[in-house]
């Protein structure tokens, strides 16, 4: 392997080739765009303007943190356990549950957060069938809690399927070792299951995290505008030239963040063994 | 040795997999302090037994009596023993002085208890200082000793085995024996080792038992094992045997051959068919005149200490091993000493072992039970 990195042969940089040009066109120019864009003004001067005036964003920074954060950690609490029941389930059940975890993925996330606003809308399914039971409607879509709804709801087989990787691919001698010394079911779980399943927790986490707070559509839909997300905020930025550079600022800000919160969790899954996100 | 109480009693253990039967109503008593050694062909459900020692299975039928009493129903962790698990299964994610403290920080004993018995049972296995490390920057060999450390320090009552040296090369395999024995010599824990290596059966065992198609052909001591296999399995398992069809003409008298033997063998019909078994290196090669019997030379091998030689008296291929030089294709008698013919009852393994017709030295490798064999553990899908 190593010599093929420092002599590629004509046809292996040949097939690398449409990969490197998509990677420079779809990537790398416009990473390179959003640092122009976020260190300059409308006149093309260098300035730090714009990430200065980061500071009047603060609060909905901290509001798409908590709200990706809830939505991460009650994901990880639901998927956990599923995927557990998954992987332990004998192997035609198995199937029928990873299918139904998957068909969901197959239809356009957007789609999918329309048809949770029917169902949960002032005149939607489940209103009217509270009424038709005499009880009171509730009000859901626009409030906070149908947002991060929206995020669990959207983004919880993202959490489900690593953990159900790793658990699958768990040796179960470790499982039977550790019987042997003494745990039961509980302390096997606690000292050996979930240390050993842990990447698939990190890369579950980061994959639920990271789309949840950088999302848009589900505050929009769900929160009936009455939340602003960061992600909301820079589309808003982008839909004038004029706001561009604020934009892209608050663009590489979010981008840097997450990076360095993957570099965080990957540092934690180092231990577990190779593994990337 | 002088046996101890039993510690372990199997009564009519049966057990199958997919309708498949592994185990067909095994009895078993395993004494305190003793080094026993499930040995038999792959698929001959030593480890399923073992398994079920452990608690890894549940007998479909038969019990299962630890110290008098049923434990058919307990779950490993509350069973007082310890495995040793086949390619070790050391937990990655802890290094080698976490992975043997695991069973004491479960009992939770306190931290200076821990380090000390830790500390102890690294000197035990020869690997001071290999605190730190981490189990996968460890050789076969030291993964292995952590392995027993990691089950000793819990001080069982019974350390079960599952073929742990099946993964190290020949020369570390004979190390590990004799440092296995020292342990359980110095211990005083009652080991249940399975192997399906013969010699090393033979070597560290205080009793063997000898298992074929879910059965169990002998129990005996290693001497008893080899000097009086009950049948032709047992026989052509351990070690080298010429098994030859014969008749017990009287007490101390057989036939095979078309020759008359004294034996030192009594107590069977007269007249009833037997299995003859002869040891190669109990028959001597003698000139022509003297022999009982004679034959011609089909094949020598020299194998350092002594010839194998291939002798076919009567259309029957003998195995004989001799220190003398004999020349291929010669005409040489053979002399038997009375000492040296075991007498067998039939069984269902008659006539199917015993000849030397198909040898070859390839065949002699391809039996060689040095490899790994395919796993026996089974695991529910």
């Amino acid at each position: 392997m190593r010599s093929s990195v420092r002599h590629r042969s004509l046809l292996e940089r040949a097939a690398a080739a449409p990969h490197v040009v998509w990677a420079i066109l779809f990537i790398v120019a416009p990473l390179l765009f959003v640092i122009y864009f976020a260190m300059t003004d409308a006149e093309g001067n260098i300035t730090l303007k714009n990430l200065a005036s980061l500071a009047d964003y603060s609060n909905i920074f901290l509001l798409s943190v908590s709200f990706a954060f809830i939505a991460t950690l009650i994901c990880l609490l639901l998927g956990y356990p599923l995927a557990y029941f998954m992987s332990r389930a004998s192997k035609p059940a198995r199937r029928a549950l990873l299918l139904l975890l998957m068909l969901p993925m197959w239809i356009s996330l957007l789609i999918r957060t329309y048809s949770l606003m029917a169902l949960l809308d002032n005149g939607g399914l489940l209103n009217t069938l509270l009424v038709s039971l005499g009880f009171e409607r509730i009000k859901i879509i626009g409030t906070g809690g149908a947002v991060i709804l929206g995020m669990i709801y959207d983004f919880l087989p993202y959490m489900v399927l690593p953990i159900f990787t790793v658990l699958t691919k768990l040796d179960p001698r470790y499982i039977e070792a550790a019987a042997d010394l003494g745990c039961n079911g509980l302390q096997v779980l606690g000292r050996v299951i979930l240390p050993l399943s842990l990447p698939g927790v990190i890369s579950g986490i980061t994959m639920v995290f990271v789309p949840s707070i950088s999302t848009f559509y589900i505050s929009q839909k769900l929160g009936g505008g009455a939340f602003e997300l960061i992600g909301d905020t820079i589309e808003r930025q982008f839909q004038h030239p004029s706001t561009y550079h604020t934009g892209a600022a608050i663009s590489l800000v979010m981008m840097i963040l997450i990076i360095i919160s993957v570099a965080i969790m990957n540092r934690f899954s180092d231990n577990g063994g190779g593994f990337v996100v | 040795m002088k046996k101890e109480s039993v510690l372990i009693r199997l009564r009519g253990i049966s057990k199958s997999f997919d309708g498949e039967t592994v185990l067909d109503n095994i009895d078993l008593d395993i004494h305190d302090k003793e080094f026993i050694t499930l040995l038999g062909p792959s698929g001959c459900g030593k480890t399923t037994t073992l398994r079920i020692i452990g608690g890894f299975e549940t007998p479909d039928s038969g019990e299962v009596f630890f110290e008098g009493k049923l434990i058919n129903d307990l779950p490993p962790y509350r069973r007082q023993v310890n495995t040793v698990f086949q390619r070790y299964a050391l937990f990655p994610h802890l290094n080698v002085f976490e992975n043997i403290a695991f069973g004491l920080r479960i009992k939770k004993l306190c931290e200076e208890e821990i380090r000390t018995r830790v500390k102890e049972m690294l000197a035990l296995v020869n690997l001071r200082g290999f605190e730190k490390r981490h189990v996968s920057t460890l050789s076969g060999g030291q993964q292995q000793r952590v392995a027993i450390a990691r089950a000793l320090v819990n001080n069982p009552k019974v350390l079960l085995l599952d073929e742990p040296l099946a993964a190290l090369d020949l020369k570390l395999r004979k190390d590990m024996q004799n440092e296995l024995k020292n342990i359980q010599q110095k211990t005083h824990i009652t080991f249940i080792y399975v192997t399906h290596d013969q010699e090393e059966a033979l070597t560290m065992s205080d009793t063997v038992v000898v298992m074929s198609e879910g059965r169990i052909q002998q129990i005996g001591s290693p001497v008893d094992i080899y000097n009086e296999p009950v049948n032709a399995f047992v026989a052509d398992f351990i070690g080298e045997s010429n098994i030859l069809d014969g008749v017990m003409l009287e007490d101390y008298k057989t036939k095979f051959s078309g020759q008359v033997f004294s034996c030192l063998d009594y107590g069977f019909e007269k007249n009833e068919p037997v299995d003859i078994v002869i040891r190669p290196e109990d028959v001597d090669v003698v000139p022509v005149e003297r022999g009982m019997l004679t034959g011609k030379v089909i094949n020598v091998t020299f194998k350092g200490v002594h010839y194998e030689v291939i002798v076919e008296i009567d259309g029957f291929k003998w195995m004989i091993q001799t220190t003398d030089y004999v020349a291929p294709e010669a005409t040489v008698g053979i002399y038997i000493e009375p000492d040296a013919i075991h007498v067998m009852k039939k069984s269902q393994y008659s006539g199917k072992i015993g000849d030397y017709s198909s040898y070859s030295e390839e065949l002699e490798h391809l039996s060689d039970v040095n490899e790994i064999p395919p796993a026996e553990v089974r695991y529910e899908e």
